[in-house]
């Protein structure tokens, strides 16, 4: 059995050809235009090396793929690959043994040595063993602005989120959604743990989320943050779309000035032909800390019977890591590739922005890496309520503690 | 259920009385009420989108093209898959088909065993089997999990199939019984006389004289299985999901701009086979809603 | 029962046993044992796997101290009262109409009638789209001259139930009428004739003769449409979400929500165990009404 597998390890090298081509089903939420683009050059690469790509492509985001991901692998139908964030989310599942252990696959290409930052490997790393591959970055604290918006009012271009929302009220007065806003739950955390780094600052955050001081979080400086949400929520008030892709869309046609969401809304901008600079602006940390987190996609492989599925398996895992497809992926995607050894002089500005903050190391880990999927739903759940409703910052603030407590 | 055709009340002698006015008026008002949503389904599907943009959801299309059917059947994506919702109406019919089947066999029989061949103890099965249709399905949503992981059909056909047989069994029992009931008993003394067995009777007797119950039968696990939107999404994966979860992701996988032209066809779509059996089997389908009322 | 019939009547009935085998298998194993089986697990603090770690009652500690279940019961309070109101007396009121003797019946039967036939998932989209501010009902009647017209129900907290609401209602109203319409022709001709002697007005012979005699139809329709009420998912799921901020959750997203969202398997069998209770507190006393009274008179 060992054997065997180093030998179908070496054939991956040596020669990827047909004799090994097997089907693999891989499931993810990627369904926006730029997600599908990017997807596509995964399953090219896949195909391209012997195998068969079979997209298991699940709509609604991450909230709804993924209990029917954990559902098919705790029910007994695995798929051969899935898509889960970098964190806990398959946590559970590789402790109760259900993931295949890609420990020889990680030292046969010295992940240890390429990706980068290391976190992203430790996160998938349990008890010493790998399980998973780690695919990119996704940081979430950006500020998306439309050019035009600001250029046709006469106005400079924001560079950070209090111009943003010093011009807001001329936005407004020009029939302009200050703020693109989708309604789902998640979106309305990520706004809030934007202006978390943004506006509190990195000390309150990492005393927050990594030292865990419920102090911090129940103390004035957060209460700053809450109250700057409570300002940002009346500058998105008439955004009434779902999906993020289409609030992006809303800033693309102008319709509204700018969003917070993670650089993947760049895949968008990049799919309707707008040139980063000139027809929109990213600020990485909103503008005012720039400190990204990494977060971002990573894929886990369930453990299947047969031996030949494994064996391919384990080439996609290896695929996945491998600099062609992380140069291919990323570009498509607007994300940062997980290694610092590659070519990535065609990206564009926005892409720049977040390679050069990743090379000087100002990172934190992200939401999903230091909180349970408990905690985030309930975030989330509070956030969606906040950013809807006119509750106070006040309250707000004692239900976000409240929830931090029960993760403890 | 009692008789539909006998209405009561007095024929009004003039047509255009003040009741008359109102009556119709109120009913006439109702009738817009529930048409509109069709009607407006089917206008802006057969719009293109800058049209949709320009006019009036209520106005008839300027320009008629049948392109967002097309591509709500064929051309629609969700990620790389983009073959439309003929998949879901294949993955529908592969499920509806056996599971509608197989539930009605089984239930008839439940039935006939409740009606003439009581054992001990059937009659509370059969009242739990009453109380488990009002149980949430959210309850029994994991343990059912587990069960079909035993059985090795988590995720395919055969296991969703099962689920609809289980919940499907106690509204059609209950609906087999009753029918069986109402049939009288000399007929199956007669039958035990002269020999016949438990299947013999069955299908020799029962069967023959209960066409039309198994017709009503059949209009209700059609549009009930068509209809279930909870299950295709817990029990199946997206290579099987059926058309109403694939109906979902459709119109929530947004690619741009939202498509109201492609997700009204698309949602038309969906409806098109529960719609057909209603407009076909006419009265049949109030008989079996009004004994499948149990089902909520 | 004598000696000698036993061992006939337990071999004539072992067909029956046998083909009642998976009927009794789904009432023991899926119903009873599955409803057991979550009960028990939600006194546990099972996550993504389940698991017997007991926690006593702190599951439903945290339920009834979560905002989000509280205004999921709140909502589903507010919808079913508003719903089960106006299912019934616009139910009741059609079928009043329907039974005046009037031309188109089947007509007017199967245009009310038909919204029952399709999807909860079909109901949610098209009302989505009608009630879209940008481009449905509240732009057209802009576009025709009144441009402070608002209609918006989807997108506002306070409103977005009402939104739900129409299209429940237009789902639904058709099928209360068929049983209601059922019910008055269920009625003995003995009884309007009698009427009709004693000079009682119509109407008035309507509400205080034929409804109280109209009580079980009633009744089993309240039960009915408040047993379906609880289970309502699909339709939120495809009309709204949950949104906005949560202001048309459900118990039943919750469920979903937190037993695979939030890989928190304990927290949703707390939650569908209440779902379950709630249930059972609109059942028992119905259940002893309808068939407690008849066993004993």
């Amino acid at each position: 059995m060992k054997t065997f597998k180093i030998a179908a390890l070496l054939a991956t090298v040596a020669l990827p050809g047909a004799a090994f081509a097997t089907e693999l089903e891989v499931t993810h939420w990627w369904t926006s235009g730029g997600e599908s683009a990017a997807v596509a050059e995964l399953a090219k690469a896949f195909d391209a090396s012997g195998d068969k790509w079979v997209d298991g492509a699940i709509a609604g985001g991450g909230d709804t793929a993924r209990p029917v991901m954990i559902s098919r692998i705790t029910g007994g139908d695995p798929m051969g690959a899935t898509q889960f964030n970098h964190g806990q989310q398959a946590l559970e599942l590789v402790q109760a043994g259900l993931m295949l252990d890609l420990t020889d696959v990680a030292e046969a290409n010295n992940w240890k040595g390429v990706i980068n930052p290391p976190s992203l490997l430790d996160s998938c790393t349990v008890d010493g063993k790998v399980y998973c591959a780690p695919l990119n970055i996704h940081s979430p604290e950006w500020l998306w602005l439309n050019n035009k918006v600001y250029t046709d009012l006469g106005l400079a271009v924001p560079t950070n989120w209090n111009e943003f929302v010093a011009t807001a009220p001329q936005v407004e007065a020009a029939g302009k959604i200050p703020l693109a806003l989708g309604r789902q739950p998640w979106q309305s955390n990520l706004a809030f743990g934007a202006l978390t780094i943004g506006v509190g600052g990195l000390d309150l955050w990492k005393s927050i989320n990594i030292d865990k001081n419920m102090d911090a979080a129940a103390g004035p400086d957060m209460l700053k943050v809450f109250q700057a949400a409570a300002d940002a929520r009346k500058l998105a008030a008439k955004s009434t779309v779902q999906d993020w892709n289409q609030a992006t869309n809303m800033v693309i046609t102008g319709e509204a000035a700018g969003q917070i969401m993670g650089d993947w809304a760049q895949g968008e901008f990049q799919v309707a032909g707008k040139v980063a600079g000139t027809d929109y602006t990213c600020l990485p940390g909103m503008g005012l800390n720039a400190y990204i987190s990494t977060g971002g996609d990573a894929f886990y492989f369930p453990k299947l019977a047969d031996p030949e599925k494994e064996a391919a398996q384990k080439r996609l895992a290896a695929l996945l890591v491998s600099p062609e497809v992380q140069v291919a992926f990323n570009l498509k995607k607007g994300s940062l590739p997980i290694r610092g050894d590659i070519d990535m002089s065609t990206a564009n500005d926005c892409m720049k922005k977040g390679l050069e903050i990743l090379a000087g190391g100002n990172i934190v880990p992200a939401g999903d890496q230091v909180w349970s999927p408990d905690v985030q739903t309930q975030l989330g759940d509070m956030q969606g309520q906040f950013w809807s409703t006119d509750m106070s910052p006040e309250d707000a603030q004692a239900r976000y503690v409240e929830i931090l407590k029960s993760g403890l | 259920m009692a008789d539909l055709s006998n209405p009561r009340g007095t024929r009004p002698k003039s047509r255009f009385t003040l009741n008359n006015i109102v009556l119709y008026g109120i009913l006439g008002l109702m009738s817009i009420y529930y048409l509109l949503p069709l009607y407006v389904m089917v206008m802006t599907s057969l719009k293109d989108m800058a049209e949709i943009r320009m006019g009036n959801i209520f106005a008839p299309p300027v320009e008629v093209t049948f392109h967002p059917w097309v591509k709500a059947w064929a051309e629609a994506c969700t990620g790389l898959n983009c073959d439309g919702l003929s998949r879901g109406f294949w993955n529908s019919v592969m499920i509806t088909v056996p599971s509608v089947i197989i539930s009605i066999i089984v239930a008839s029989v439940n039935g006939y065993a409740l009606v003439n061949w009581k054992f001990k103890g059937s009659e509370v099965f059969f009242t739990i089997l009453i109380f488990g249709s009002f149980i949430p399905y959210q309850i029994m949503l994991y343990p059912i999990v587990i069960i079909l992981r035993e059985l090795g059909i988590y995720g395919t056909l055969g296991g969703l199939i099962m689920v609809h047989t289980i919940f499907g069994m106690p509204i059609l029992t209950l609906l087999f019984r009753n029918y069986f009931s109402s049939l009288p008993e000399e007929l199956f003394k007669a039958a035990r006389v002269d020999g016949a067995g438990f299947w013999g009777i069955y299908f020799q007797i029962m069967l023959p004289m209960s066409m039309p119950i198994f017709v009503v039968a059949l209009i209700l696990q059609i549009t009930g299985i068509w209809n279930d939107f909870l299950f295709g999404v817990v029990f199946t994966k997206p290579e099987i999901y059926p058309m109403t979860v694939q109906l979902n992701n459709i119109v929530n996988s947004v690619q741009g701009v939202k498509e109201y032209n492609v997700n009204m066809a698309a949602t038309m779509l969906t409806g098109l086979v529960p719609l057909i059996v209603y407009f076909v089997s006419g009265k049949l389908f109030v008989r079996g809603i009004a004994a499948g009322a149990v089902k909520g | 029962m004598s000696g000698q019939a036993k061992p006939v009547r337990l071999l004539r009935n072992l067909n029956a046993k046998i083909a009642a085998v998976p009927m009794i298998l789904t009432t023991l194993v899926v119903f009873v044992g599955g409803t057991i089986w979550t009960v028990v697990y939600s006194f546990t603090d099972s996550k993504l796997l389940p698991r017997l770690r007991w926690v006593g009652l702190d599951q439903y500690e945290r339920l009834w101290s979560t905002d989000l279940w509280n205004m999921a019961i709140n909502n589903l309070l507010f919808f079913g009262v508003m719903s089960m109101t106006f299912t019934i007396s616009i139910g009741f009121l059609l079928a009043v109409l329907m039974d005046q003797k009037i031309r188109f019946e089947d007509t007017f039967r199967t245009i009310m009638l038909y919204p029952f036939a399709l999807s909860f998932i079909v109901t949610g989209l098209v009302w989505q789209w009608i009630l879209d501010p940008g481009m449905g009902l509240q732009e057209v009647v802009r576009r025709m001259g009144w441009e402070t017209f608002s209609f918006d129900p989807l997108h506002d907290a306070d409103t977005v139930l009402y939104g739900l609401l129409i299209a429940g209602l237009w789902q639904g109203t058709g099928f209360t009428m068929c049983l209601m319409l059922a019910g008055l022709r269920g009625i003995d001709d003995d009884i309007w004739k009698a009427a009709r002697v004693d000079g009682i007005p119509r109407w008035k012979t309507y509400l205080f003769v034929v409804v109280p005699m109209m009580r079980p139809v009633f009744i089993t329709t309240l039960v009915l449409v408040a047993a379906g009420i609880i289970k309502l998912y699909d339709l939120v799921v495809a009309q709204t979400n949950g949104n906005p901020g949560n202001a048309s959750q459900m118990p039943a997203m919750y469920v979903y929500r937190y037993m695979f969202t939030a890989q928190n398997l304990g927290q949703g069998f707390a939650a569908s165990t209440m779902m379950l209770l709630s249930v059972l507190i609109v059942l028992i006393p119905w259940a002893y009404l309808e068939f407690g009274g008849k066993k004993r008179g």
